[in-house]
């Protein structure tokens, strides 16, 4: 691998845009020492798989009347044509998100799911918006998503972030 | 969505995340991630492109089924668009002739910020 070919720097670059926009103070990731770690209870092949996607629907209607996002699921059969992602950050100029797949992969998923792979998908996927917040984030929808997996009866979760 | 799959797994739920910001991603410290070196928007595969859709999520699934330990990071073995050698450079680029027109843009989002911003108060 060359220097070219080396991962972006995303929190660099993200740093010196929003200096070049005028704010006074950088960003702070969310940053810990430790990792929390579950293993599966039980064979893949016997275990049911959630999906989890930054996306929103398609109107937005996870948006409440004071315009803040909140945690919102939709059905894998069918599963949705298209979601929305402008509100997101992702290249807008290098590629595109017409293809559903290529970011929450449900049909993909379910297919391998057929064949045996693992033992079903739950019947939901859910959303959880990307937020300035981390407090929202850690108080309020990651408990959320957490109670909807439960609820679907999922033993783990694939995480597809943009 | 890293701070959504720690909560998950400190509450017993295993998680995989599939996802492109390498350095975002382990700065916040995950158990298990599959990194795809692409553009911001595909973390699963080129658009359209089954194989590789379903290469990527068995790879995710394999690290489900097999991490013996937190914090590892496996690169899904596919390279972006080989006509498109300067995409990394792309994203958040700041171009010095844009600067007044950044600054302006910058002025005017904090302005509607604080206008969001009180009309959630009030």
């Amino acid at each position: 691998m060359n220097e070219n070919d080396e991962p972006v720097a995303y929190m660099e670059r993200t740093r010196q845009y929003y200096r070049a926009l005028g704010y006074a103070q950088d960003y702070v990731w969310a940053h810990f020492d430790d990792v929390p770690f579950a293993r599966l209870g039980k064979p893949l092949a016997e275990a049911r798989l959630g999906l989890v996607t930054t996306a929103s629907p398609p109107g937005l209607e996870n948006r409440d009347a004071h315009g803040v996002r909140h945690v919102w699921s939709g059905d894998v059969a069918p599963p949705p044509a298209s979601l929305f992602t402008g509100n997101l950050a992702w290249d807008k100029e290098s590629t595109h998100t017409e293809d559903r797949e290529s970011f929450l992969p449900i049909e993909t998923a379910a297919g391998l799911a057929r064949d045996g792979r693992f033992a079903s998908l739950a019947p939901r996927f859910h959303g959880v918006p990307t937020e300035y917040s981390q407090r929202k984030t850690l108080t309020e929808d990651a408990p959320d998503v957490l109670a909807r997996l439960r609820a679907d009866g999922a033993d783990a979760a694939l995480l597809c972030a943009l | 969505m890293s701070l959504v799959a720690r909560h998950l797994e400190a509450n017993g739920i295993p998680t995989v995340i599939v996802g492109s910001a390498r350095d975002v991603v382990e700065h916040c410290s995950v158990p298990r991630f599959v990194f795809t070196d692409f553009p911001l928007g595909n973390p699963c595969g080129l658009p359209w492109d089954r194989a590789m859709q379903r290469a990527i999520v068995a790879q995710a699934l394999d690290l489900l089924e097999g991490a013996g330990r937190p914090r590892i990071t496996v690169r899904a073995p596919f390279t972006w668009k080989a006509d498109d050698p300067g995409w990394r450079a792309r994203y958040g680029r700041v171009d010095p002739a844009e600067r007044e027109r950044l600054l302006a843009a910058g002025r005017e989002r904090r302005e509607r910020q604080a206008e969001a911003s009180a009309l959630k108060k009030s």
